[in-house]
Order: structure tokens, then C-alpha cells, then sequence
């Protein structure tokens, strides 16, 4: 569960678990979070938890709310943002990451229907519905218990899939250089995860940059090219540094950049 | 009419890098015009029965009905045409299909499909969807998201709640807020647009949207467009050398030219003759 920690002059106050869709920030008694200073108005500002998702929103504050150094209206809050209030401090701490990993992640990933259909009302305190049926996957009843404010600090939720995953870095970049033709020596990077080659209607190939190399597929027109004076084949063809390609009757060398 | 000459159709499926199973299912009929995708969810293999229901009713249905009637008219009692009442007539009974399954055996229980589903004719295509499986069009050289996610992702983007970019990091992005199956009864989205030869439409499940970004998709199909099927598989590739977290299914219907639907007398004699 993502959690809050109050800090003043970088001495830790307290911890703050994030329970319930709406916690308030603010001066006066009855928020939440109770800053009991000046420089906080008495209703400060909103975090409104939805799923393993956390908002802050100023609630037009005198002071305004300042998120790791700039004045936010409203902010998507990310692991470790820091929220400003006046002297004091909150630290935002979302899901322990990779923590619990391990065999939920795929589960966690299945589509999953959610009930009822209008998930906009959520905001404004209606409780989300799992799904009644049994055998879905496991993460559904706790995903909608994190919505409902229904704490369970004993729960771990799976963390959030990495995104796509990035061109590895160690990959070296490819190149094409025409050896023959009217652009004889002119070089070409191949940075883009696609480079089409050729003339359209005749002869057509195109480079795919993957993480396990380069490879060359034919694309259109009758003849397929040839790589070393050898025409490949309909699947895709790997290139190795230096491999000569003849394609539309040009030829260009294929080679790795150090 | 028969589309096959009018529109190529090329497609691709694939459990991805860490499934073991395919709960996603397609179906195409180049002649009816007509391509159905399906992304099932459930327990053991209720996924796949679920999205192997959907495809199958719809795609056997639609093709009978479309035997005795002509889509591009427009039916009296809906002043939609024919064809907009017709798929959502078969998009229901797919749904009472897959809901009574899973009421009735219990390995089943709970399952269901999101569905994506297009039928090209007169010059126009009509989209039926459900949940968070897409329609993509590239005109032009240019990639347009057509359907709208039935997602609570979506829903946040639209309130506001979500940016786009803040979307591509959040957390929940498999829960859907409509599927097939699931309730007794459901009404899909539908809308009907027009075609334009050169057209090319893309059908995907979230397989594909979640791990290749709308821009590289839009400069595959720019730059494979020529070759459907190697666009099929490159995009499948894609989405596979990105990690591969779900099962990918793609379908590539291209318009290869006009194929206006029978009108006026021609249309009445042809009507009476049937």
C-alpha cells in the first residue's frame, strides 16, 4: 500500500498509510493529515487513491501545494515525490516494488472486467464492484479492496509491469554504406527499429533492428535480394557485420558501428 | 457481393513470451467482408472458449444472414442499415452464447471476451466493439485509433483524472468495463465509417497496444504496407521483442478498391428476386 511520511527539518514525523480513497490535508481537525500550522490552510489539499493510483489535488489552498520543488493544481503522484507544506514535508511512497513479484505478475496483467460500468463515480466515494464470478484471476477482489478503502496492509499488491522494455544499450548500431549507383558511398545509420530499402513496385526489402541483431526480409517485387551474392530466403535473414546486400540493382555493405 | 477481390486480409496470433496459453481468437471471411477479433478472460482455458464463442458465433451467423439481405439498406423499424442491426443482433446472442456457458458448467464460470469486430460493405465499415480490444486505421500514411477502450484506464483519461502519458504507467490498465459474456445481456458500441481504397485497418488486442507504441505500429504499416502478412507477423515481433507480457493478435484488412453496394432498381429487382 502506498504510504505518506510527514517530515519537518528532514526529521520524520510519522507514517502515513494511504487507506482510504480520499485523504485530506489541511489545518483544521477533522482532515486526515492535520498540519497544525499557519501556513496550511484549513483545507489544504486532497489525495485521492483509486486502485494502486494516487492523486493530490490543492483544494485552492492560500499557500497553494508545491510538489518536489513546483506549485501543482492537481498531480498523478509517483513513487517518491515529496509535497511541500509550508515547513513540512510528505514524502510519497507507492507500492513496494518488486517486492512480491514472482508468479502474480503475469496474472496481474489479464484483462480483467471491472463493475460497475461507470468507473467516473468512483471519485466521488461510490465503492467499486468486483466482479462476483469465482475463478478470475486473484488480483481482482484486491485491486477493488484498495479502491473501496478497505485497508489491508497485510495484502502485497504486484507491482506495476515495467515499461515496454528499452532498446538494449549495449547494442551495437548498424549501418548501411551503397557501394554502388548514383549515392555510391553515402552512409546510412539504421537507428529506427524498421528501414525500408528499395524502390516501391519493383524490388522492396526492409532492416528490422532487434534485440538479438539485424535481419533483412524481402517485402515486395518478383526477385527477393541477395545477401554475399546469395538471393535469401522468404523468412527474415540475419545480417553479419560486413554481408554485402544487392537489392533493386544496388549494392551496399551492411556493417556494425563500434 | 463478394469482397475477396476487394479487400486483402492478412493475420497473425500468438501467445507471446510468457503465456503458455492463446486466449486470443480471430476469424476472417475476405468474401463476406467480415473480421472478428477476441481477447477471452477466465480461469484455466474459459479464455480461449469464451473468445473461440465469439468468433465462431459471429462469424457463422453473420455469414448466413448476409446470404439473404442487403446490409447497405436501411431497415424501417431502427433507421439504421441493415448491417448495424444484423452484427449487433449476432454480438448478442455471442453474449448469451458465452453467458449461459459459463452458467451453466462451472469450469467456465466467470469467463468472458473482449471483442473487436468489423464488416466492410458499400464502401463503409461497420465497427462493433467491447472492452479494450482496438480498430486502428492508417490513411494516408497515418495511424488513427478509431474504437475507444471500454477501460477504466479510459475513463480516467476522459475525466481527466489520467493524461495520456501518465496512462502509459499506470497500473491498471487490464481491467475492462465492459466484456462479452459476462451479463446476461451487454450493448456494444457500434459505429459505421466511411472506406477509402488504400485504407488500411488494424485489429489488435491489448497485446500489441501495450507493448508497441502507436507510433511505431503507424511506421510499420507505412513501411510494410505492401506486404500484409509481413506487416502481420513484423507487428506480432514487435510486440514480442518488447517482452511479449500477453497474448498478440493483429488482423490487416486493406481496401484494394470501391465496392459501392447494389442500389435503387437493381437493388429492388435483386431484393424481389431473393
Amino acid at each position: 500500500m502506498a504510504k505518506l511520511i510527514l517530515s519537518m527539518d528532514g526529521l520524520v514525523l510519522k507514517e502515513i498509510p494511504l487507506t482510504k480513497e480520499r485523504t485530506t490535508i489541511g489545518r483544521k481537525p477533522h482532515n486526515d493529515i492535520q498540519i497544525d500550522n499557519l501556513a496550511v490552510s484549513g483545507e489544504h489539499a486532497v489525495i485521492v487513491t483509486i486502485l494502486n493510483d494516487s492523486f493530490l489535488e490543492d483544494l485552492g489552498s492560500t499557500n497553494g501545494t508545491v510538489v518536489n520543488g513546483n506549485p501543482i493544481k492537481k498531480h498523478f503522484l509517483q513513487n517518491n515525490d515529496v509535497i511541500e507544506l509550508g515547513k513540512y514535508k510528505l514524502k510519497f511512497m507507492g507500492e513496494a516494488g518488486g517486492a512480491s513479484a514472482g508468479g502474480d505478475k503475469a496474472d496481474f496483467e489479464k484483462t480483467m472486467v471491472l463493475r460497475p460500468q461507470s468507473a467516473a463515480r468512483q471519485t466521488g466515494g461510490d465503492a467499486l464492484r468486483s466482479a462476483p464470478a469465482a475463478p478470475r484471476a486473484a488480483s481482482m477482489p484486491q485491486a477493488a479492496a484498495a479502491a473501496t478503502g478497505i485497508a489491508d496492509a497485510t495484502k502485497t499488491v504486484p507491482p506495476a509491469p515495467p515499461p515496454a522494455a528499452p532498446r538494449p544499450a549495449g547494442q551495437p548500431v548498424g549501418a548501411i554504406q551503397l557501394l554502388s549507383g548514383a549515392n555510391a558511398g553515402k552512409e546510412l545509420e539504421l537507428t529506427k527499429p524498421l528501414t525500408t530499402l528499395g524502390k516501391p513496385g519493383v524490388q522492396v526489402a526492409v532492416l528490422t533492428r532487434r534485440p538479438q541483431g539485424y535481419f533483412i526480409t524481402h517485402v515486395e517485387g518478383a526477385a527477393r535480394p541477395n545477401v554475399n551474392g546469395q538471393q535469401i530466403g522468404p523468412a527474415p535473414h540475419a545480417l553479419k557485420d560486413h554481408d554485402v546486400i544487392e537489392l533493386a540493382g544496388v549494392k551496399m555493405e551492411f556493417f556494425l558501428k563500434a | 457481393m463478394d469482397l475477396a477481390q476487394v479487400l486483402e486480409i492478412a493475420s497473425c496470433t500468438d501467445p507471446g513470451m510468457v503465456r503458455s496459453h492463446n486466449e486470443d481468437s480471430i476469424a476472417t471471411d475476405a468474401a463476406h467482408g467480415l473480421v472478428v477479433l477476441a481477447d477471452g478472460m477466465g480461469g484455466y482455458n474459459a479464455g480461449e472458449v469464451a473468445s473461440g464463442m465469439a468468433t465462431n458465433v459471429i462469424v457463422t451467423e453473420m455469414r448466413q444472414v448476409l446470404e439473404s439481405t442487403q446490409p447497405n439498406q436501411i431497415d424501417p423499424r431502427t433507421n439504421q442499415t441493415i448491417a448495424a442491426r444484423l452484427l449487433r443482433e449476432q454480438v448478442l446472442r455471442a453474449n448469451s452464447s458465452i453467458y449461459q456457458a459459463a452458467q451453466n458448467q462451472p469450469q467456465y464460470a466467470g469467463m468472458g471476451t473482449t471483442l473487436v469486430a468489423s464488416l466492410f460493405y458499400d464502401n463503409r465499415v461497420l465497427v462493433a466493439h467491447l472492452g479494450d480490444s482496438r480498430l486502428y486505421l492508417s490513411r494516408d500514411g497515418e495511424l488513427r485509433q478509431v474504437t475507444r477502450d471500454h477501460s477504466l484506464l479510459q475513463e480516467q483519461i476522459d475525466s481527466g483524472l489520467l493524461t495520456v502519458e501518465q496512462a502509459k504507467n499506470a497500473q491498471h490498465k487490464n481491467l475492462v468495463t465492459k466484456a462479452l459474456g459476462i451479463d446476461p445481456s451487454v450493448e456494444p458500441e457500434i459505429h459505421e465509417y466511411p472506406t477509402q481504397p488504400g485504407d488500411i485497418y488494424l485489429l489488435c488486442s491489448d497485446g500489441l497496444c501495450d507493448m508497441v507504441e502507436d507510433e511505431e505500429i503507424g511506421a510499420t504499416l507505412r513501411a510494410l504496407g505492401a506486404n500484409l502478412k509481413l506487416a502481420a507477423q513484423q507487428l506480432v515481433q514487435m510486440a514480442n521483442d518488447n517482452g511479449g507480457r500477453d497474448n498478440v493478435s493483429v488482423i490487416l484488412v486493406r481496401v484494394l478498391r470501391e465496392y459501392p453496394g447494389a442500389r435503387g432498381v437493381i437493388a429492388k429487382v435483386f431484393a424481389w428476386l431473393k
